[in-house]
C-alpha cells in the first residue's frame, strides 16, 4: 500500500518532469518542478511575501471568526427553540450549497473593495457549515441530561451552558473544520477578483505577468497552508471527539429511565 | 435592466456546461469507485487521498487550468469535472463497499460471472449511494463552474453578475444575482427530490 502510494507520487512527478522537457508544451505553461522549488524558495525569502500572508491570514481570521460566532449563535437557537428551528431551516438549507462568490459584488458595494469585502465573504463562506453542524447536533444532546438539568429546575441559559454546549461541542468544531475551508476558498478567490494585496493577488498577479513558475510556487505554498490548517483544526477536533466519549454519560438501563417523554420546547 | 440582457442563453450555456461536467465526472467517477472497490489494494491506498482531495481548495487551482487550456468553457468545465469527480468516487466506493456480503455471497453461490456480480448485485444495491455521489457532484460543479464563470469573466450566469457590477447597474446585478440563487435552490431541490424517490424504489 505504501509503496503504491510512493509509486503513484514518483509516477506523477515524472510524467510532470517529462512533460516539462519533452518540448511539446510550451515549456513556461509546464515548468520543471526545480525551477517551481526554486521559485518557491524565492517566494518564502522575500519580505512581500509576508506582509501578503498577513493580509490573508488577517482576512481569513476576522472572516472566520465572525462567521462561525454568528452561526454557532443562530444554529443553537434554531436547535432550541422549535418553532425558531421550523421556520429557518428551509432557508438555510436551499442557501447552503449556493455558490457563495456569486456576492461578492453584493459585498463590495456594502463593505467597499478593501479588507471589509474579503472579510465578509469569509464570514459568509464560514457561516453555512457551522450554521448546519451545530443545528444537527442539538440532536445529539442526550435527552436524560436535559431531563436532569429540567430536575435540578436549571434556567435556559444554565441548561445551554452547561448541557447543550459541551454535548455539541465536538460536532460544532467538525462544522467548523468545513468552515475554515471554504472561508479559506472564499477570502483568497474574492482576493483574487479585487484586491491590491494577499496571496490570492500575488497569485493572480504572477499569472497576469506571466511568470509561471512563481504562480505554480504560490498555489502550492497556498496549498499546504491550507493543509496545514485543515490538519490543525481536525487535531482539535480529535481531541475534544476523545474526551467527549470518555466524558459522555452511559446509556442509562430503560426500568431507570423515565416514562413521561418531555414535551415542548426542549425536544429538538 | 437585466430583461435586455441574454438571460435565457447564458442560463443555458452555465446549464450546458454543468450538465457536461457532471456527466464526465459520472463516467470517469463510476468506474474509479468501482476499481477500488474491486482491487482492495487501489482502495486502502487511495481513500484517504481522495478524501482529502475532497476538502482541498481545488478552485484556487484555476489559474493552473486558466495556464493550461485557456480562458475559455474548457477550463470552466475541467475545474467543475474535477470537483465533481471526487464526491462520485468517494460515493461509490463507499456504496459497493456497504453490499452486505451475503448478498455477494449468494451471487458467488450461483456461480454468477463477474459481469453479471456487477449488473444483478452490486450495482443495484449501491444505486442510491452513488446517487448521493452524483447529488454532491451537481452541487459542487453548479458552485465552481458559476463561481468560476464570475472570476475569469466568461460564460454564463457568473459572467453576467460580473458584467453587471462593471457596469454599475446594481438593480440589474442584484437581479443576476437573485437569478443565481434560484437556479441553485431549485437545482437542489429537485435533485433532493429525485433522490429520496430513488432511495424509496430501491
Amino acid at each position: 500500500m505504501a509503496y503504491l502510494r510512493l509509486a503513484t507520487l514518483l509516477l506523477a512527478w515524472a510524467a510532470w518532469e517529462a512533460l516539462a522537457r519533452s518540448g511539446l508544451v510550451f515549456q513556461g505553461v509546464v515548468p520543471s518542478s526545480l525551477t517551481v522549488l526554486a521559485s518557491a524558495a524565492s517566494e518564502l525569502g522575500s519580505l512581500a511575501f509576508y506582509s501578503h500572508l498577513w493580509r490573508s491570514t488577517e482576512e481569513i481570521g476576522v472572516g472566520f471568526a465572525v462567521g462561525s460566532a454568528a452561526g454557532v449563535t443562530l444554529g443553537t437557537s434554531m436547535g432550541i427553540s422549535v418553532f425558531f428551528g421550523r421556520m429557518a431551516h428551509p432557508y438555510i438549507h436551499v442557501l447552503a450549497p449556493t455558490p457563495k462568490i456569486i456576492f461578492l459584488p453584493v459585498l463590495m458595494i456594502l463593505f467597499g473593495v478593501d479588507i471589509g469585502s474579503k472579510i465578509a465573504m469569509g464570514a459568509i463562506s464560514s457561516f453555512f457549515p457551522v450554521v448546519v453542524a451545530t443545528y444537527d447536533s442539538v440532536r445529539l444532546v442526550p435527552p436524560v441530561l436535559l431531563r436532569v438539568a429540567r430536575s435540578f429546575r436549571a434556567s435556559r441559559w444554565q441548561t445551554v451552558a452547561k448541557v447543550y454546549f459541551p454535548s455539541m461541542l465536538p460536532a460544532i468544531v467538525t462544522g467548523m473544520r468545513l468552515g475554515l475551508g471554504v472561508a479559506i476558498i472564499g477570502t483568497l478567490l474574492a482576493e483574487i477578483k479585487l484586491s491590491n494585496r494577499g496571496l490570492g493577488f500575488l497569485a493572480i498577479q504572477r499569472y497576469e505577468s506571466f511568470h509561471i513558475p512563481d504562480l505554480y510556487a504560490v498555489l502550492l505554498i497556498i496549498f499546504a497552508l491550507a493543509v496545514a490548517a485543515n490538519i490543525a483544526i481536525g487535531r482539535v477536533a480529535d481531541r475534544l471527539q476523545r474526551r467527549h466519549v470518555m466524558h459522555a454519560p452511559r446509556q442509562v438501563p430503560h426500568r431507570y429511565d423515565l416514562k413521561e417523554p418531555i414535551r415542548g420546547r426542549d425536544r429538538p | 435592466m437585466a430583461v435586455e440582457e441574454p438571460l435565457a442563453s447564458a442560463f443555458f450555456s452555465t446549464l450546458g456546461v454543468v450538465f457536461a461536467a457532471t456527466v464526465a465526472a459520472a463516467v470517469a467517477g463510476i468506474p474509479a469507485g468501482w476499481a477500488m472497490y474491486r482491487f482492495p489494494l487501489l482502495g486502502k491506498a487511495y481513500e484517504n487521498w481522495v478524501a482529502a482531495l475532497f476538502s482541498a481548495p481545488l478552485i484556487l487551482l484555476y489559474p493552473l487550468f486558466l495556464v493550461l487550456f485557456g480562458r475559455g468553457a474548457l477550463t470552466i468545465g475541467m475545474v467543475g469535472f474535477l470537483s465533481g469527480v471526487i464526491p462520485v468516487t468517494l460515493k461509490t466506493y463507499e456504496g459497493f463497499s456497504a453490499v452486505p456480503m451475503v448478498l455477494v455471497n449468494v451471487a458467488r453461490s450461483f456461480n454468477l460471472p463477474e459481469r453479471a456480480l456487477l449488473a444483478k448485485v452490486l450495482l443495484p444495491a449501491a444505486l442510491p449511494t452513488v446517487f448521493t455521489g452524483l447529488r454532491l457532484a451537481f452541487i459542487y460543479t453548479t458552485i465552481n463552474v458559476v463561481g468560476l464563470e464570475y472570476l475569469v469573466n466568461f460564460g454564463g450566469l457568473g459572467f453576467l453578475v460580473g458584467l453587471m457590477y462593471d457596469r454599475y447597474d446594481i438593480p440589474a446585478m442584484y437581479a443576476a444575482v437573485a437569478f443565481v440563487l434560484l437556479i441553485s435552490m431549485l437545482g437542489f431541490s429537485a435533485a433532493e427530490r429525485l433522490e429520496r424517490r430513488l432511495g424509496r424504489g430501491s
